[in-house]
């Protein structure tokens, strides 16, 4: 069902990098084989917003028609139920085809030459960029919150005044008028989930960077860990109000429970999800696209190409101007829908007055 | 759609990351940072609420300097005015007084001026008696020369004498 919907929202979002992809010839594989093979936008685009196990910087093209790829190959770690953990460079595989018992398909997936079904704990590109931003955030708040050690409550200056308005805003502004006197015990993951999100939004814009929050496996993990606290931090109320909701008729019940169990705990994180993973990725497509269309038309004449080239620039630049924006709003997004979702399940409220819920109530 | 399914290895790893972050960050970063702000609320605050309480402690003595003030300024009018009154009465009193003491002494004055006119009519009188009687004792000294005229003038005063 998941997959479905997924699938029709994303529909408009994916027709033009599905449709490019339809004939898949990697401009890896197709490196070799040499020098008139055809720009392909929908391999591009596809090439660069999926993970992948090498962390692409640029390629050369030598006078002799051969490549040199400016390329870090990164560590393999996969499991196989039975036979245990095998842990090695993907230069190695990338090379030979196979190593191991593992070998790459035609789409550069790792597959098992036997077929197994096996686990990849890879640290691919998307995984090396997490740790980099893991540095960054750790690096960063934690030389603000030394700063706040040592001068104490003296006026805060520099990077520490531009956290500070964040850090203050999400309290004030987000986990306070939502959780009340719960705010305290949610506010570090709000601030980590704004602040984690936002990094890697931003990270994912420059060029060479992986897109992680535009990836959905990132995305899942972290409206995961607002679905267990919605569930951990969820009251007798909650579930109450959701399998007997008050002054409901009897004949109502079997269509209203299953919507609301649906609506409140599956679709909410759900759409978490989806909302980021969507976003980040439709901006990367879009300026993608506009990339390509340069390429596309460069290949039908040199003057198509510098007329296309202005005009996807500036579009590209407009672009990613918003898509600026766009890092801070859909990480705030996230963050107080998630506090809002939090809000939503623990909320206690009396039957003694008809139904104020003690946090806005919204449907989303 | 290998766009659209999560990867277990990639959901790993997010999810170890994040943990990560997250628990260094409460512990070395949020907690610090929430805390000062905290204590730099509550000082801006309590000093806020302090500068309050002196400002109405300085509008308090301000009004009381002023109360001060104009009750010195009145009792200095009426201090003036006081002196004022007093000086007057001095002045009229210095004046009663040394008119009486003019008076007296004019007074003393006359009368020592009238005790010395009769002391010097006194002399004046004795001394004209003298100057009579030797004058008259000259003259009789002169005139009763023989003893006709001393039996004469005997005669005389004895008329005379009997006549008063």
């Amino acid at each position: 069902m998941c997959k479905c919907a997924l699938v029709v929202l994303l529909f408009p979002l994916l027709s033009l990098g599905a449709g490019g992809n339809a004939a898949p010839v990697s401009s890896d594989q197709a490196a070799p084989a040499g020098k008139d093979k055809k720009f392909n936008a929908g391999d591009m685009i596809m090439h660069h917003i999926t993970d992948s196990h090498e962390w692409h910087f640029l390629t050369i093209k030598k006078k002799d028609g051969s490549e040199w790829h400016a390329t870090i190959y990164l560590p393999v770690i996969l499991y196989t139920p039975g036979e245990g953990w095998s842990a090695f460079s993907y230069h190695k595989l990338h090379k030979a085809g196979s190593y191991k018992g593992y070998a790459l398909d035609s789409h550069h997936k790792i597959i098992r030459t036997d077929g197994k079904h096996f686990y990849d704990f890879s640290l691919t590109k998307n995984v090396a960029q997490l740790l980099l931003s893991m540095v960054l955030m750790i690096a960063l708040f934690v030389s603000v919150a030394r700063r706040y050690q040592r001068q104490g409550i003296a006026a805060p200056r520099g990077l520490q005044a531009a956290v500070e308005v964040i850090i203050v805003f999400i309290r004030d502004q987000v986990a306070r008028p939502l959780l009340g006197h719960r705010a305290d015990r949610y506010l570090p993951y709000l601030l980590t989930l704004f602040f984690f999100i936002w990094i890697n939004n931003l990270l994912g814009l420059l060029p060479g960077a992986a897109n992680v929050t535009g990836n959905i496996s990132v995305t899942a993990t972290l409206a995961l860990l607002t679905f267990i606290l919605m569930m951990t931090g969820s009251k007798r109320d909650f579930w109450l109000h959701m399998f007997s909701p008050p002054g409901v008729p009897a004949a109502v019940l079997p269509i209203l429970v299953p919507i609301e169990f649906l609506s409140n705990v599956v679709l909410k994180p759900f759409a978490l999800l989806i909302r980021l993973f969507a976003n980040m990725l439709a901006g990367h497509l879009i300026i993608l696209s506009f990339m390509s269309i340069i390429f596309l038309f460069a290949a039908m004449s040199l003057a198509a190409g510098i007329g296309a080239s202005i005009f996807s620039v500036a579009f590209s630049v407009f672009v990613y101007l918003l898509e600026l924006l766009v890092a801070v709003l859909q990480a705030y997004i996230f963050t107080i829908l998630s506090a809002l979702f939090i809000s939503e399940t623990g909320a206690t409220h009396s039957h003694d007055h008809e139904h104020v819920p003690a946090t806005v109530e919204t449907k989303h | 759609m290998q766009l659209l399914q999560p990867g277990l290895g990639l959901m790993f790893w997010t999810l170890v990351v994040f943990l990560i972050v997250l628990f260094i960050l409460r512990r070395y970063a949020w907690r610090p940072i929430l805390q000062a702000l905290d204590q730099r609320q509550a000082a801006i605050d309590e000093a806020l609420k302090a500068a309050e309480r002196t400002r109405q402690e300085m509008a308090n003595l301000k009004s009381e300097h002023e109360a001060l003030l104009q009750q010195a300024r009145q009792e200095r009018i009426a201090i003036l005015g006081e002196a004022n009154r007093a000086k007057e009465r001095i002045i009229a009193e210095a004046r009663e007084k040394a008119a009486a003491e003019a008076a007296r002494l004019m007074e003393e004055a006359r009368r020592d001026i009238e005790n010395r006119k009769m002391e010097a009519l006194v002399d004046l009188k004795n001394q004209i008696g003298n100057m009579v009687v030797d004058v008259a004792e000259k003259v009789l000294r002169h005139q009763l020369a023989n003893r006709e005229e001393q039996e004469e003038l005997i005669r005389k005063l004895t008329a005379e004498l009997t006549r008063n």
